[in-house]
């Protein structure tokens, strides 16, 4: 077994790990560390198929002095991913903090809100 | 190469120890830390993949950043966390949902083990046709030449992102300054901090910048070092965020965007197509569209940690 294949096999086991926790968790907070979770394994998978992809070049055909070890198209995409990944987390974290603050609770379960407490509005 | 392969296999059983670690860690807070030193591991694992570029931005944008946002988040919330565990789902469901996680696991795995032999790549493709664009970092040529598009719905996509944080402010705060990072503590290690590291810290992000043309690094690595920076400065309370009515903020904002579409729009009449760049002029184009979104980027990464804007307190003092 190789570098990559492994990185590829703990990418993998880190998506079935975060799933479960975004399930099973309550917490939101904890849901958004768990969605994180699965970012990075579904990054990690990409980036061991780069790797390979590099590797293959540099084996087959020398190029032209480049040193290309990992297939860039892949990279490119996952820095495109990390970004859109990190405003996505912001928002997601905004829009928690504002629940809680309007509504006293950090879960997502709408089915017995507790009134909605005036006085944290405009301010905490 | 055995010796290669032990230290992947210790660092995927440390990367798998600590991801448990962010799962099931009994405070959302240590959960927060925990995850921080995943993404430290991470940064390894991917300059063991061979992407430096991606171990930059996954060390300053996926932890540093990240992190800060989750530590922030995690205090705030603290105080609500204790009714959370009465909703946790059943044993029953917990195995049902276990028994499913690890089928996908299983299916991914099975995946990676299965990849098809030679692998496909466009890194020869990409090594061709480098030339034509002048830069010597082919994750730059990538992102800025052959795949510009994507990297322009990105930057695009980080104004809605902003716009998004901003509106969740009560009606009565808008257009007042972001909260999120109010110092708690004045006069203490931090201040110093906050006053010696940033001249080094904008050197070194203004480097990967200029550098990212030919050598690892790039506009959203440096960009994410100058937020940071700026961000350490807000958290030691040596300058106040500004205010979200200010007209020269939005525009600093978006004009990194608008000069990328700019550009783009201009490659229609000069090379025939949509973000095409005229022959000969590729280069000093995609130096101008990284120098002209830096700040931008920066920016709004820095205003999307300090959160949406809040009433002023009396003291400034706030929770």
């Amino acid at each position: 077994m190789s570098g990559p294949t492994l990185f590829g096999l703990c990418g993998a086991a880190l998506v079935g790990l975060g799933l479960y926790w975004l399930i099973c968790q309550p917490g939101a907070l904890r849901k958004i560390l768990a969605f994180n979770l699965i970012g990075s394994g579904v990054f990690l998978l990409f980036g061991a198929i780069a790797r390979r992809g590099g590797g293959a070049l540099s084996a087959a055909q020398a190029g032209p002095g480049l040193g290309i070890d990992s297939d860039p198209v892949p990279q490119a995409l996952i820095i495109t991913g990390l970004v859109v990944a990190f405003a996505a987390t912001a928002i997601a974290v905004a829009l928690l903090v504002r629940l809680a603050e309007q509504s006293g609770r950090s879960t997502l379960e709408g089915d017995t809100p507790p009134s909605p407490a005036a006085p944290t509005e405009g301010g905490h | 190469m055995t010796s290669a392969l032990a230290v992947d296999s210790a660092l995927v059983l440390l990367v798998l120890g600590l991801a448990l670690w962010v799962t099931a860690a009994r405070a959302a807070y240590s959960a927060a830390v925990g995850f921080v030193a995943y993404g430290l591991l991470l940064t390894i694992v991917w300059v063991r993949l061979a992407a430096v570029d991606v171990a930059m931005t996954e060390a300053a944008l996926g932890t540093g950043l990240t992190g800060l946002l989750l530590l922030g988040a995690a205090a705030r919330l603290a105080p609500y966390e204790s009714a959370e565990a009465a909703r946790r789902p059943g044993p029953g469901l917990r195995w049902l949902v276990g028994l499913l996680c690890a089928a996908v696991a299983a299916g991914l795995a099975a995946a990676v083990l299965l990849l098809p032999d030679p692998a496909p790549t466009l890194a020869p493709l990409v090594a061709e046709n480098l030339a034509a664009t002048g830069v010597g970092n082919p994750i730059t040529g990538v992102l800025l030449a052959h795949r510009a598009i994507d990297t322009l719905l990105e930057t695009v996509v980080l104004v809605p992102a902003l716009i998004g944080v901003w509106s969740l402010a009560a009606d009565q705060d808008w257009g007042r300054r972001p909260g999120s990072l109010t110092p708690l503590h004045a006069g203490s290690a931090l201040t110093l901090l906050a006053q010696v590291l940033p001249p080094f810290g904008i050197l070194v992000g203004v480097h990967l910048v200029w550098a990212g043309a030919d050598d690892p690094g790039g506009k959203f690595q440096g960009a994410t070092v100058l937020a940071a920076m700026w961000v350490l400065v807000l958290v030691a309370g040596l300058r106040e965020p500004p205010a979200v009515r200010g007209r020269s903020l939005r525009l600093l904002l978006v004009v990194g965007a608008l000069f990328f579409v700019g550009v783009g729009v201009a490659g229609i009449w000069l090379a025939d197509a949509f973000l095409a760049y005229p022959e000969g002029l590729a280069k000093p184009l995609i130096l101008a569209i990284e120098i002209v979104l830096t700040p931008s980027i920066a920016v709004i990464l820095g205003l999307l940690l300090a959160g949406p804007p809040v009433a002023e307190g009396p003291s400034g003092a706030r929770s």
